[in-house]
């Protein structure tokens, strides 16, 4: 695959304002450290999706851990979730986290604030695409990234269209970036 | 009627001056007299009567905009950037430009049925007169619970239908009229605007369907409806094929009304694809059904019509050219779509013929059906043995060799709506196994943008297409055609259950086919509520995906389930425009159990409905302009609708937040005391992911204020259940929904009792809900 910033699905072209592409995954490493509430959506593609033959859920959990990022699953995501015996996790539909993430006022998954860093996986792309569209233009302050492994302009960052093993590899560095899950 | 203009008839006036015959006057409108229900506040409501309404749903279920795209590009100081909350060279900003493009889509779909409804009306008319009763059944006396709750009039005879027509058109003008730069500013008001587009949608859906079943004889209200077939492998390949595609049913009808003429039964196939498809079946089901209108492309390609007629609505705009390819003539009937064909109309049918099968003119346009019927079966005739069903699928030997010209660039994928691995599927063809581009099929909508994307030129749906031969023409199955719709006396049965909530729910499978896994997902989720006992309908596209499935007995849901509008049972209510018969069905309740008054009074039904009737659509592959408009009519009378995930691209959401306590207060009609119920239904508008999503979200939304404690039980076991069985997890907002201890569904006591202890939960009134003061009974001093 050709690493670049154009949307996976070619018609799906945003405007004047587009994702900035994350070169570096140590990029995505920081904004998790410095973020004050960030929060991790995933998708039930995750499930199915594989990458050298693990699931893209698997990764995503140990991101979580490593960076203690709370999780909300979207849709039959959960089911995945709770196979896997994970437990810190909220259900929510997909438009449902999106239509509280915009609003200043709510006070996020845990009671303690909105949330200032949303990161998007492990979804369908025109679902994902849509969803970001509706928080770049109402989401105030929050920053969005996606770590799905096609270009998501409507975020703030994102990966530009990868490989498997390189959106592999980038997520690994992630997740080593944040620290060592046992 | 009760509202009509004042109509002077005179067979013969003698004056000094001259001899007038058969002279008519109409003068204004007056009420009817003899209909004993009171008039209500809003009869014949401009787009601003009903916003009180509007505004109390809107403030409870807020907009939530996904923008397709960053600009403004409606008017020449464009294009404008609105990213950032700028605001355009007109001063509107991204929530307005939002709710504008929401509004024109509505207006799109409003038109269309209207225009449509206009069409059948005026040629019906034209046919039968003026006076020809309407008659939608023996057990039907709200004939028109639409047209009456909106209009404040009883349509009686097929002239009545006129008035209300120009009060749409008039409705649509205005509507429209509010989305030229320079009109209004505010999304809220325009969204309110999309509410009355939706409710003007319903209006012409019922016209249109009370015009054509009765004039055209089609099931009134019946159950029992007779069974046609329906697939590919339905149709008698080795007869002269007619296809006939769209929404309106008068040149198809006059096909089937030549073929009975000359007697030619058994001697030429008409099958149809989308909502023509439903209403000939309803005309004559000796016709067939191919599928639904994904299947254009298939069915087209594969060379099986020697003729095609296309009406209007969700018709492939490349027909012509797809035609062309497969020397297939084609007769365009309708002025939405004329094809750039010479309109043929006044000419001699022989000449039209002899033209068409020569081959000398692709195709024409014939905007009289009678003629196009003729036209059609006699040119299909003679077409047939010189086509000999020429096609342009490849056959399955030549697939290999097409596919190995793919240079594995993706495009096809990057392309696919539904990111369908088909660079893979062209890769393992090209070796010489098939298996996996012929699965592709399953989940493809067939709109064919993986060719357009090929540089290669690699016809890729046709090779879809031709992998999955085999299991296409084993297709065929049985649909019990739309039965139209509800009868009075079904309504008596279920009333009581449905607003005391131990019938748990009305799920409507409507819309197109725009599925994000292909058909059997539809089947699967109204396999699933029938069993549970909910009342479950279809109409459209969805009525024929879900045929087009079998469950685990070798049966379809058809042949399973009888069709009455009753607990554990499944029906067809037909086309498009049938789908006024669904939301009729919610307003009937109101009407024919609770003895409300429907005549003018639509904030007062709409109250009723979304407190009391848990009614839910549910259109899983909703694509047209025309679907946004039924759902927006949903929306108003307090239906809400789920979509699949392509359904978000309609760029706009109308979402409760139940954790937001202050939203869900409803008056006790008893007291006037406010009263938390719980979200109830908790969203307007929504958008699942998943099918299992969904599952869960039909059965959450069916619950209602008005829920007994019995009915409440029964609602939340399969909330409960289906979350557990789809989720593994037990819902964590159950204390919302249990009101009362007697709520709880008994097998499952212990777990809940445990969560609403842990939730803090106490025991709340259960009122009789409204949203509208003024009908409290006794004011609280």
């Amino acid at each position: 695959m050709m690493s670049q910033p154009e949307p996976w699905q070619k018609a799906e072209t945003p405007g004047p304002m587009k994702a900035l592409v994350i070169s570096k995954p140590e990029v995505v490493v920081g904004m998790i450290k410095n973020a004050k509430r960030p929060l991790l959506i995933v998708g039930p593609e995750s499930a199915e999706r594989e990458i050298s033959g693990e699931k893209e859920i698997d990764q995503l959990i140990r991101i979580a851990k490593a960076g203690k990022i709370p999780i909300v699953a979207t849709s039959r995501a959960v089911i995945d979730f709770v196979r896997r015996n994970y437990g810190p996790v909220s259900w929510m539909p997909a438009v449902d986290i999106a239509n509280r993430l915009r609003d200043a006022e709510w006070t996020g998954v845990k009671g303690e604030g909105q949330h200032d860093l949303a990161i998007f996986a492990g979804m369908q792309y025109y679902v994902e695409w849509l969803l970001l569209s509706g928080l770049k233009h109402f989401g105030g302050k929050l920053r969005t990234v996606s770590l799905d492994r096609f270009y998501q302009p409507h975020a703030n960052w994102s990966f530009p269209n990868l490989g498997e093993e390189e959106w592999q590899q980038n997520l690994r560095v992630i997740q080593n970036g944040l620290g060592r899950v046992l | 009627m009760s509202k009509k203009a004042l109509q002077l008839k005179v067979g013969e006036l003698k004056t000094d001056i001259a001899l007038v015959k058969d002279l008519e006057i109409s003068v204004g409108r007056i009420y009817e007299e003899t209909w004993s229900e009171k008039i209500g506040p809003t009869p014949f409501p401009s787009v601003v009567d009903l916003r009180e309404w509007d505004l109390k749903l809107l403030q409870r279920y807020q907009p939530f905009y996904m923008p397709f795209c960053d600009l403004c590009c409606l008017c020449t100081m464009g294009k404008c950037d609105l990213t950032k909350q700028k605001r355009g060279a007109c001063g509107l900003d991204i929530a307005g430009q939002q709710s504008r493009i929401v509004l024109i889509a509505a207006c799109i779909g409003a038109s269309t049925h209207t225009a449509h409804a206009r069409h059948l009306v005026d040629h019906l008319i034209g046919k039968y007169g003026r006076d020809h009763p309407v008659n939608m059944g023996q057990n039907v006396e709200v004939e028109a619970p639409i047209i009456r709750t909106v209009c404040g009039i009883r349509p009686k005879a097929l002239g009545d239908l006129e008035d209300v027509l120009d009060y749409a058109e008039s409705q649509i003008t205005q509507l429209l009229a509010a989305t030229h730069t320079g009109q209004e500013e505010s999304n809220i008001d325009f969204e309110s605007k999309v509410l009355h587009a939706g409710m003007i949608d319903h209006v012409a859906l019922e016209v249109a369907d009370i015009a054509q079943v009765s004039a055209m004889d089609f099931p009134r209200a019946e159950p029992d409806a007779p069974l046609a077939e329906i697939g590919f492998g339905a149709v008698d390949i080795s007869k002269p094929t007619i296809l006939v595609v769209g929404h309106n049913v008068l040149p198809a009808g006059a096909i089937m009304d030549y073929i009975d003429d000359q007697k030619l039964y058994g001697q030429i196939e008409v099958a149809g694809i989308c909502c023509t498809a439903h209403d000939v079946t309803r005309y004559n089901p000796k016709a067939k059904i191919v599928g639904p209108l994904s299947w254009q492309l298939r069915f087209i390609r594969s060379g099986l019509p020697d003729l095609i007629v296309l009406d209007e609505q969700c018709i492939r705009t490349d027909t012509l050219v797809e035609a062309q390819k497969i020397k297939a003539p084609v007769i365009v009937t309708s002025d939405k779509n004329c094809a750039g064909l010479a309109n043929r109309t006044a000419d001699d049918i022989e000449e039209i013929v002899a033209d068409l099968v020569s081959g000398k003119i692709p195709g024409v346009l014939i905007l009289n059906p009678e003629k196009a019927g003729e036209v059609a079966v006699r040119t299909a005739r003679e077409v047939a043995p010189k086509r000999s069903k020429f096609k342009t699928i490849p056959n399955e030997g030549e697939i290999a060799a097409i596919a190995k010209k793919c240079s594995g660039c993706g495009e096809c994928r990057r392309a696919c709506p539904n990111d369908l691995l088909i660079p893979e599927g062209i890769a393992q063809a090209a070796k010489g196994n098939t298996a996996l581009l012929s699965e592709l099929l399953n989940d493809c909508i067939g709109c064919a943008r993986c060719e357009s994307a090929c540089p290669n030129g690699i016809p890729v749906h046709s090779l879809i297409v031709s992998a999955a031969g085999k299991s296409l023409s084993q297709e065929r199955y049985r649909i019990r055609v739309g039965r139209g719709g509800i009868q009075d006396v079904e309504i008596r049965n279920v009333g009581s259950p449905i607003v005391l909530g131990e019938i748990p729910g009305v799920v409507a499978f409507v819309g197109c086919s725009n599925y994000p896994h292909g058909g059997r997902e539809v089947a699967e989720m109204a396999e699933e509520f029938v069993k549970r006992r909910f009342i479950v309908t279809s109409s459209g596209c969805a009525a024929m995906s879900i045929a087009m499935h079998m469950n685990d007995e070798g049966k379809n849901i058809y042949e399973s389930y009888p069709g009455a509008f009753d607990a554990g049972c499944f029906s067809n209510v037909g086309s498009c425009v049938a789908n006024s018969h669904i939301a009729g069905a919610a307003i009937k309740i109101a009407s024919i159990f609770a003895k409300r008054s429907l005549r003018g009074n639509y904030e007062e039904v709409a109250d009723y409905v979304l407190n009391r009737v848990g009614a839910v659509g549910v259109a899983w592959g909703a694509m047209s302009q025309k679907a946004a408009a039924i759902a927006s009519g949903c929306w108003r009378l307090g239906v809400p609708v789920v979509v699949g995930p392509h359904g978000m691209k309609y760029r706009r959401m109308l979402l409760g937040r139940k954790d937001r306590e202050n939203d869900w207060y409803v008056y006790d009609a008893r007291t006037g005391d406010k009263t938390y119920v719980g979200p109830a239904p908790e969203h307007l508008f929504y958008a699942a992911e998943t099918k299992e999503e969904a599952m869960v979200m039909i059965a959450k939304l069916c619950m209602r204020p008005n829920d007994t404690s019995k009915g409440r039980a029964i609602k939340l076991t399969h909330y409960v259940d289906l979350h557990k069985r789809l989720f593994g997890t037990v819902p964590d907002d159950i204390h919302l929904f249990v009101r009362r201890a007697t709520d709880i569904p008994i097998t499952m006591k212990d777990e809940i009792e445990k969560i609403l202890a842990q939730k803090g939960w106490k025991e709340r009134n259960i009122p009789d809900p409204t949203l509208l003061p003024r009908l409290i009974r006794r004011r609280k001093e």
